[in-house]
């Protein structure tokens, strides 16, 4: 793999489909245990599902940008949208009592659950996540799962 | 791979043996439809058999969430069977584990029904 590889891909759900497959090829040629791998494509597919549903909405003249970048230390993601940016503050805790039979509202906290690092920075023309992910497993594999 | 669904009858419960992926469109949809289905013909017994399940998203641990959630309050009792290492994980990350009846034997399954 190059340092950097990007795609420029449409809102659909083919898109999702993609990028956890591209997510899941990349980590294997990085050398990442079969555990890590698995959480990486689903970090990546959580990203991209936010992405094209919440961000995009599914737009057809909006596009996510998914760019993979391979670094000393381990494996960059980041996928930007171009929706309205999304509201941080407005994420209820999936794991509250209150909340823990809603059916959605997960997505995010998977991706922190799965990745050393999980950034995520709204804005008004659209919503950049970046997730880090240790080649070393720094963490044991991820901070919470151990798919 | 996608979602494939089948359900037969075992004692009065029915049993929904699921394979594939259950992820956002394509197997959320089917196992949402199947529940209601199941549920609108008097079946309130159901058993989800997971143990073919090799890949389950955010979205498709919301269905799971709502197929529970719509069978209790008909009334009914969803049960889940045979989790795969995988899905047995995210229910622990996610702390719906304890939330869901998780059985790993058929028998008992269908025994552990009132």
């Amino acid at each position: 793999m190059e340092q950097l590889v990007s795609y420029t891909l449409d809102s659909t759900l083919e898109t999702v489909d993609h990028a956890e497959e591209k997510a899941t090829r990349i980590a294997q040629e990085m050398g990442f245990g079969e555990d890590e791998v698995m959480q990486i494509s689903m970090a990546v597919r959580e990203g991209a599902v936010n992405a094209v549903l919440h961000g995009n909405a599914y737009a057809p003249d909006k596009k996510v940008v998914l760019a993979f970048e391979r670094t000393p230390d381990g494996l960059v993601i980041t996928i930007r949208d171009q929706g309205k940016g999304i509201d941080l503050g407005g994420i209820p805790n999936p794991l509250a009592p209150e909340n823990l039979l809603k059916t959605s509202g997960r997505g995010i906290f998977l991706m922190r659950s799965f990745m050393d690092e999980v950034e995520i920075r709204p804005s008004k023309t659209g919503t950049e996540i970046k997730l880090i992910k240790h080649v070393h497993g720094a963490s044991g594999g991820g901070k919470e799962g151990s798919l | 791979m996608s979602m494939k669904l089948s359900t037969r009858q075992v004692d009065g419960v029915t049993i929904v043996d699921c394979s594939g992926r259950i992820t956002l469109g394509e197997g959320s949809v089917t196992i949402r439809d199947t529940v209601r289905e199941l549920l609108s013909k008097g079946n309130k017994k159901i058993v989800l058999n997971l143990g073919e399940v090799n890949y389950i998203d955010s979205s498709g641990i919301g269905e799971l969430v709502s197929a529970y959630t719509t069978t209790k309050n008909q009334g009914g009792e969803l049960k889940l069977l045979n989790l795969t290492k995988k899905v047995h994980d995210l229910l622990q990350i996610t702390k719906l584990y304890t939330v869901f009846d998780v059985k790993d034997d058929e028998a008992a399954a269908v025994k552990s029904f009132k």
